[in-house]
């Protein structure tokens, strides 16, 4: 038996429990960026209704932070055991026992690798994409949340987010960053929807056919909308 | 007959380094199983007043679970297979002349020496809940439980599990989840299995969890390597049974 204290899952849960809390905050967070993607996709409408639409969220006062701390809470659950599984997981995984260098340096559990038939490279890359999510939501959060450069204000005391929008989206480097998440955020959410699915066992002999088609059309959805705003500022459709 | 340059992975103990030593095994048959070539090369080894390389067998028919090896990459080689009914003309027909050979590798499984590991943690998962009740005395009628046949068909697809170990040797987590999850919906589709229907999903898990093993991140490969292809729909049974445990009826 090779458990032992650093080997285990936080608060005692069994790795199965674990996983499917895993999955339930991850549906919760698909949620949450399919609302702040429509909300955002209001760019495209000729009017101020992204700035109304900013303004009537900063307005929700007291149930602004319920819903800020709530969504920080589901993020952190899903992170904190994310890692945890995924450290016992190489753990459980194990590394070859070898002095000759040429093994040892492989950094792979098998001498030559694991020739991989099946796994998609978006299910084998989750924690990358995932780590590179956890960044960009830490930028993203700086960038637009904490410390807008210069708010500019567009009259009756709203904050012009659209203006905003645009400005931050006209560097390209600016634009890039977002566009390769977003790419991550796609790629994660093409395993992680129907990989939830299964944890929670919804897949059955009649849900099949639709759970496989749930990540690659959460993802384009996602992906697509998302990606669509730097894109048309960098091309001047929105301007 | 052929020939192959084999690298096999050579550990003397299980606290060991080991490495990967390299042979020329010749006069291979196309017919002969992958274990013969390996018969073949101890032969050879055992003339040379070398010291024979271990490894896993019993059967040789592919219904025992003994046998295990990584070969070139893949659990149990090349075919959806047990490596003893794996053949060689398999390598043959794609032109296929070096071949690797490690142990099935994970903390949970051990290695014991060469190519041969500790499996003895399934043993232990099934002891704590692969079992059922039954009544002493006469034998039941064998029709006196009236299963529906899909259900007959889905439990002994499950039963099919060998407990060879390829899930975990597959898996990138070395997860257990295919195995376990096997043994559990095999039961869990059998009226026979009801009594313990609770505490079985519960012990089992523990148990996996205990012996070290990895989870599961829905990757497939395990189903992929499975020699009985036993399906990851079950892994959809283990979990639906795992919350049935936790907020389902208790009778």
């Amino acid at each position: 038996m090779s458990s032992n204290s650093s080997n285990s899952v936080p608060c005692g849960m069994t790795t199965v429990g674990a996983k499917m809390l895993v999955a339930l905050t991850g549906m919760a967070l698909i949620l949450f960026v399919i609302a702040h993607m429509l909300g955002n996709l209001q760019v495209f409408l000729p009017g101020d209704e992204l700035n109304q639409y900013a303004h009537k969220l900063k307005s929700m006062g007291p149930l602004l932070w319920v819903a800020r701390i709530g969504l920080l809470s589901v993020f952190v659950c899903h992170v904190g055991l994310t890692i945890a599984l995924t450290r016992r997981n190489a753990k459980a995984r194990g590394a070859l026992s070898s002095n000759e260098i040429q093994i040892r340096a492989t950094g792979e559990r098998y001498v030559n690798g694991y020739s991989y038939e099946t796994a998609t490279t978006a299910s084998r890359f989750m924690i990358h994409t995932g780590i590179v999510i956890f960044l960009f939501v830490i930028y993203h959060l700086l960038h637009f949340t904490i410390s807008p450069d210069h708010p500019p204000v567009a009259g009756d005391e709203l904050i012009d987010v659209k203006a905003m929008v645009i400005e931050g989206f006209s560097h390209s480097i600016v634009a890039g960053v977002y566009i390769i998440a977003q790419l991550a955020l796609a790629a994660h959410i093409y395993h992680g929807a129907a990989s939830a699915l299964q944890t929670l066992g919804l897949r059955t002999d009649s849900t099949k056919p639709g759970v496989s088609k749930a990540g690659i059309l959460l993802a384009a959805i996602i992906g697509i909308g998302n990606i669509s705003i730097p894109i048309c500022v960098l091309t001047d459709i929105i301007s | 007959m052929a020939t192959y340059k084999v690298k096999i992975w050579r550990q003397s103990g299980p606290n060991a380094n080991g490495h990967m030593e390299r042979h020329i095994v010749k006069g291979i048959d196309g017919d002969m199983s992958f274990l013969e070539m390996l018969d073949h090369l101890n032969e050879d080894l055992e003339e040379q007043g070398k010291e024979p390389v271990a490894f896993d067998h019993d059967c040789r028919e592919g219904i025992c679970g003994a046998c295990s090896l990584v070969i070139n990459g893949q659990a149990h080689g090349p075919e959806t297979t047990t490596t003893c009914q794996l053949h060689m003309r398999s390598f043959e027909e794609h032109n296929v002349s070096e071949i690797d050979i490690e142990p099935f590798r994970a903390t949970a499984f051990p290695i014991i020496k060469d190519c041969v590991v500790d499996r003895s943690g399934f043993d232990r998962v099934i002891q704590s809940g692969g079992f059922v009740s039954v009544n002493t005395g006469n034998a039941p009628d064998a029709n006196a439980n009236a299963i529906p046949k899909p259900e007959a068909d889905t439990a002994f697809d499950a039963a099919a599990c060998i407990g060879c170990g390829a899930c975990v040797a597959a898996c990138k987590n070395a997860s257990a989840m295919l195995f376990v999850s096997a043994k559990v919906s095999h039961l869990a589709h059998l009226p026979q299995g009801d009594a313990e229907r609770r505490e079985r999903v519960h012990s089992m898990v523990n148990t996996m969890d205990k012996e070290g093993f990895g989870s599961c991140t829905n990757y497939g490969e395990c189903e992929a390597a499975c020699p009985k292809s036993i399906s990851t729909d079950n892994i959809a049974t283990l979990n639906r049974e795992f919350i049935r445990s936790k907020v389902g009826p208790t009778t």
